[in-house]
């Protein structure tokens, strides 16, 4: 098999785009490829274009524990697979790479009275406990058996339908904000809700507590927040 | 060639995890392929029963893992199906007995010989649940249409992808159509929605699959029965095949329909 990796020099590093074949093939290539000019690649930092083939959580396991034994280290992952594109980033690899010129630094940050949260971009599956001193986000449903135990605001990019606490020391002005509010138990500061049968079609809605009770309102983006 | 590991799990018990194991076993292996079933459910060892090659038990798991016996030695040959082979487990040790690692290496000892490797866990996230998915390339996550079980099939997928063996696919088994027309039950959507992962299996509750398991003999086997079609089907999606999925209607008997029931898998 003639070789059809193709190197080639990025911003941040080389990218290395491998040949039609099956992950297996790939793999021995890349592997022989850059063995073969070990001493020229030394140390860089790399993104492999992996084509549509199709790598799981363990391939990738393998293949960054390779290269970094072999001194590489895997920055990106690039592939037309959706499986693999979730692989790589479950191993926290980039999956697109900046385009030439369209790239941007942030120059510091400016903080129009914003405050850090912590976001998660997964679903939270039953048994997990996520416990923040700030605000969360979750991009991803949280799944009947989480829970999620926040100090300052709960929001949910997706179905809320665990155990949620926002304020949890005692913060009354905390919300929660979910695309589909139907939490198993929702508390605010020492306030405790269950969620009512739903009637209709899921809405984006936010609870928050209004005279020691929660109430739940659809959102409404032209509503002034209290 | 390499075989295939696949680990059949669940969060609850009695789900039906050995008698998924026992007839993908024997599904995979009546379409010719080289199979070994491997009980990791130490202590409450029942696929050599479900299997009916009991009496045939010299050797087992805890044996190999211990150096006690070769691997061969412990292998028990299906008569009616000799592409089919079981490694039982032990019945007298607990789980602590053998380490994920052990599982591995058993894997990999057995993978040039076999197509297929078919591990049966025990219920639970403990010691025994670890054990049977170190080695698996492919994880099965039993469940039932009812909502204790499908809450721990949901936590046992956390653990898969935590453990990087996920993501895992599902079959949900002992569907009652009956029960889920009258809002009884669980829908597949429901789990599906739920859970979202990719789906396997649909199985219906079926009573030849007890007596099918009294006799030892795997329902998969047995032409007619609705449970056997349902296993033989799983078969052929772990094989590749696309094959639609059962379709229970509105009568409660069931109709071969292309549904969109498959969902990307993962987070
Ligand atoms: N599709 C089905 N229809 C009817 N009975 C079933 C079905 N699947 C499993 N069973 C029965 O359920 C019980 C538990 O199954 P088993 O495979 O031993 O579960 P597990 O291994 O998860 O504990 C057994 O008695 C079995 O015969
Ligand atoms: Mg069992």
């Amino acid at each position: 098999m003639s070789s059809k990796i193709q190197i080639k020099g990025i911003r941040d590093g080389l990218l290395i785009t491998l040949g039609d074949g099956t992950w297996e093939e790939q793999h021995q290539e890349l592997i022989t490829q850059l063995r073969s000019q070990a001493g020229f690649l030394q140390g860089a930092r790399l993104a492999i274009d992996v084509g549509g083939s199709i790598l799981k959580a363990a391939d990738l396991g393998q293949l960054t524990r390779e290269l970094s034994e072999a001194g590489f280290t895997l920055f990106a992952l690039i592939s037309e697979s959706p499986t693999t594109e979730r692989s790589a980033q479950s191993f926290g690899l980039a999956t697109r790479l900046p385009k030439p010129g369209a790239a941007r630094t942030v120059a510091g940050s400016t903080e129009p009275d914003g405050e850090p949260a912590l976001l998660v971009s997964r679903t939270l599956r039953s048994g997990y406990n996520l416990q923040y001193q700030g605000h969360v986000v979750v991009i991803g449903d949280v799944n009947p058996g989480a829970q999620v135990i926040a100090r300052g605001d709960v929001i949910v990019w997706g179905k809320l339908r665990g155990m949620v606490h926002a304020g949890a020391e005692g913060d009354e002005g905390a919300i929660v904000c979910a695309l589909d509010l139907s939490p198993t138990q929702l508390r605010i500061a020492s306030a405790i809700a269950v969620t009512p049968k739903r009637r209709g079609k899921p809405q984006p809605e936010m609870a928050r507590l209004v005279k020691g009770q929660v109430v739940a309102e659809v959102w409404d983006p032209k509503r002034e927040r209290l | 060639m390499t075989g295939k590991a696949i680990t059949v799990t669940s969060g609850k018990g009695g789900v039906g995890k050995t008698t998924v194991t026992a007839n993908l076993g024997a599904a995979l292996a009546n379409f010719g392929h080289k199979v070994v079933c491997i009980d990791a459910d130490i202590g409450l060892r029942n696929l050599d029963v479900v299997l009916g090659l009991e009496n045939r038990i010299v050797y087992d798991l805890v044996d190999i893992v211990e150096g006690r016996c070769r691997l061969r030695q412990a292998m028990i040959r299906d008569k009616r199906l000799p592409e089919l082979f079981l490694i039982p487990a032990a019945q007298t040790r607990d789980k602590s007995a053998i380490s994920p690692s052990d599982m591995v290496t058993l894997a990999d000892d057995l993978r040039a010989e076999f197509d297929y490797i078919l591990f049966d866990s025990p219920a639970g996230i403990e010691r025994g649940f670890r054990n049977a998915v170190a080695p698996a390339d492919m994880v099965l996550v039993v469940t039932n249409p009812e909502v204790s079980a499908v809450r721990d099939a949901d936590r046992i997928i956390g653990l898969v992808e935590a453990e990087e063996k996920g993501p895992a696919r599902l079959v949900i088994n002992r569907i009652k159509p009956e029960m889920v027309r009258r809002g009884d039950m669980l829908g597949v959507d429901d789990i599906l929605e739920l859970l979202a992962v990719q789906l396997v299996g649909l199985v219906p509750d079926d009573e030849n699959v007890l007596l099918s398991t009294n006799r030892g003999l795997p329902v998969v086997l047995d032409g007619k029965s609705k449970a056997g079609l349902a296993f033989r089907n799983i078969a052929r999606r772990v094989m590749g095949e696309e094959v639609p999925f059962m379709h229970f209607d509105e009568t409660g008997g069931f109709l071969n329909r292309i549904t969109r029931l498959i969902r990307p898998g993962g987070n």
